[in-house]
């Protein structure tokens, strides 16, 4: 595997955060590290238990395959292989697998003198996942709760857990993390939209300079947040759009059972004006 | 241990505002309304304005908020221009759309819709006259035009939402009512009506770009700010004459993933995961209720839809709903 023309004075011994200099090397463009072979140990042992479960299930079809967990009467206990055991083991395999990565962009960042803003926001992605199939299931008693390994039917898990609180856009949490995502993906579209208008510029001329962002966006709305700034805002509407998600589903069940479009009965009953 | 990890500005310099590039061509003067921000400063930048308005800008914001001001009015006048009983309902009012039996006429009664097709009126008009604006003030300081394009993805979903697809389908009735609660029965019921959005591919794509935009967004953010240190931020001058930020920038992702974008084409990434929000989003709209009637049978019939056996949703359910173990 060729490296990048600037890569190899990069690559150079130490950062490590656990096994010294034994894991401290490379696999083509992959760096390895004590956790590139926890990593690959639990995602390459998921991934042939995804198959293996597969192949025992009742299609070989893409888009049908689905591995489901255990019924409710197992509660948390284990279950055969076949009937849930392998969507357990799985989803232990994943918790690993991605617990490795956040640490693999640890010691990564950590080679290449970065900060950890990387690892810190995987783990957000990381902390939704346990939430959905970890968190939950246990505060609610059962793995049952869990979301199914399928392409469609974890979509027909959220359609149908959703239906089970009434309607989930009255979901206050819910509201909250769409409107993070919506966001999101309007901040990012001005921010990858002003970079590139600034160095692919109209008719032949020069690249611009940050000042032209800056006067660009001062003339569209009044205020440039800066070319640091954008990237912290990014930053925190991505992440809260991830954790809030967690956190709607999570309180659902546990801390609030019912219908949610009920829930916003109390403001009708607020003093001032009930 | 304890190291920075550049989350807020820790100084900051107050000097005479940045009152910005000339433009290029006859654009009107900037109003040098300014301000400071000490608090915004600790985030981005603490300047505020100056302000260019421009006349597209008036009509903008004069159509924009003649819009909200007739939503308002009706909400008002649904409560009987009571102010407790405005915020008691507020998230319940709403300002619907003319009932099917207007068809998509353009001349209906106020009362009976009418008021929502002057709002859907004045907001188009608003939206499309800012929408000139990102051209014209990227034209002005002679910029590409990545912004007014990622826009116009924005307002095509918005156009197919309010008007293309009500317009096909020959109804108002079709399009999305004004009110918090109210359009979100609407996007609910949309799904019910026509078997389950989730099976809409086109939704299925608009989801995939939306998680991975706020992806994109944090694994751009939190790379270019954990190269703080060598000046990540400043990412034209590393596209254009890369330096040890976007080498390093690179080869963080090279070694974690096996693959790296560069300065420039993470921001190709961005724009296209962005625009492809609302474009497959309102491609899935518009193709609901006109060429597909329902989707879940139309998964059936192209194979992808599940079947009993392969996904048991009573679990789920019971557990959901407090009935579980």
């Amino acid at each position: 595997m060729a490296l990048l023309s600037f890569e190899r004075k990069y690559r150079v011994r130490g950062g490590t955060l656990i096994g010294g200099d034994l894991f401290d090397f490379w696999v083509g463009p992959f760096y390895v590290g004590f956790f590139g072979v926890t990593t690959a140990i639990s995602a390459l042992l998921g991934t042939a238990l995804i198959f293996a479960a597969a192949v025992e299930g009742p299609t070989l079809n893409p888009w049908l395959i689905s591995i489901n967990p255990p019924s409710a009467e197992v509660g948390l206990g284990f279950a055969p292989l076949s009937e849930g055991g392998y969507w357990q083991v799985i989803t232990a395999c994943a918790v690993v697998a991605f617990c490795s990565w956040v640490g693999r962009q640890a010691e990564i960042a950590r080679k290449l003198g970065m900060s950890y803003h990387v690892p810190i926001a995987f783990s957000v992605a990381v902390f939704a996942y346990v939430t959905l199939n970890v968190i939950r299931p246990v505060l609610m008693g059962a793995w049952a709760n869990g979301f199914p390994y399928g392409i469609w039917t974890h979509l027909e898990w959220v359609s149908n857990v959703g239906y089970a609180f009434g309607n989930f856009h009255y979901n206050p949490v819910h509201m909250l993390a769409i409107t993070f995502f919506f966001t999101n993906a309007l901040a990012l579209a001005l921010h990858g939209g002003l970079v590139l208008s600034a160095v692919n510029p109209s008719g032949g001329t020069n690249v611009k300079s940050p000042e032209y962002e800056d006067t660009y966006f001062r003339d569209f709305i009044g205020y440039s947040v800066g070319t640091l700034g954008i990237h912290r805002v990014g930053l925190f509407l991505a992440l809260n759009a991830g954790f809030w998600s967690a956190i709607c589903i999570v309180i659902s069940g546990t801390l609030y059972v019912g219908s949610w479009i009920e829930f916003w009965d109390f403001w009708k009953r607020i003093p001032i004006w009930s | 241990m304890a190291t920075y990890q550049n989350i807020f500005t820790q100084v900051q310099v107050k000097a005479a505002p940045e009152m910005g590039v000339p433009h290029l061509d006859g654009s009107e003067g900037r109003l040098p309304f300014t301000g400071y921000s000490y608090w915004m400063g600790k985030i981005g930048q603490a300047q505020l304005g100056p302000i260019y308005l421009g006349w597209l800008g008036v009509i903008s914001l004069a159509f924009g908020g003649m819009a909200l001001f007739i939503i308002g009015m009706n909400f008002a006048a649904q409560v009987n221009w009571s102010p407790q009983a405005f915020m008691r309902e507020f998230f319940w009012l709403s300002l619907d759309p003319p009932g099917p039996e207007y068809g998509f006429s353009p001349f209906v009664p106020l009362e009976k819709g009418g008021w929502f097709i002057m709002t859907g009126a004045f907001l188009t008009i608003s939206v499309l006259c800012w929408w000139a604006r990102t051209y014209y003030r990227a034209k002005a300081l002679g910029m590409g035009m990545h912004i007014p394009w990622a826009f116009a993805s924005a307002i095509w979903l918005f156009l197919v939402l309010g008007f293309i697809r009500p317009m096909l389908l020959g109804s108002w009735a079709e399009a999305v009512p004004y009110g918090i609660f109210s359009h979100l029965d609407w996007t609910n019921n949309f799904s019910l009506v026509y078997g389950n959005l989730f099976y809409n591919p086109f939704h299925a794509l608009s989801i995939v770009f939306l998680y991975g935009s706020a992806l994109l967004f944090a694994m751009h953010g939190a790379t270019i700010l954990a190269l703080g240190r060598y000046g990540g931020e400043r990412e034209i001058e590393q596209i254009t004459d890369r330096g040890t930020a976007a080498e390093r920038g690179a080869l963080y992702w090279r070694w974690v993933m096996g693959f790296n974008a560069s300065f420039e084409s993470i921001h190709r990434w961005a724009w296209w995961f962005a625009v492809l929000v609302t474009l497959t989003g309102g491609i899935g709209i518009l193709l609901t209720g006109t060429v597909v009637d329902n989707w879940y049978i139309w998964a059936q019939e192209h194979y992808y839809a599940p079947t009993g056996e392969n996904y048991d949703v009573s679990d789920a359910v019971a557990g959901a709903s407090g009935q579980g173990k």
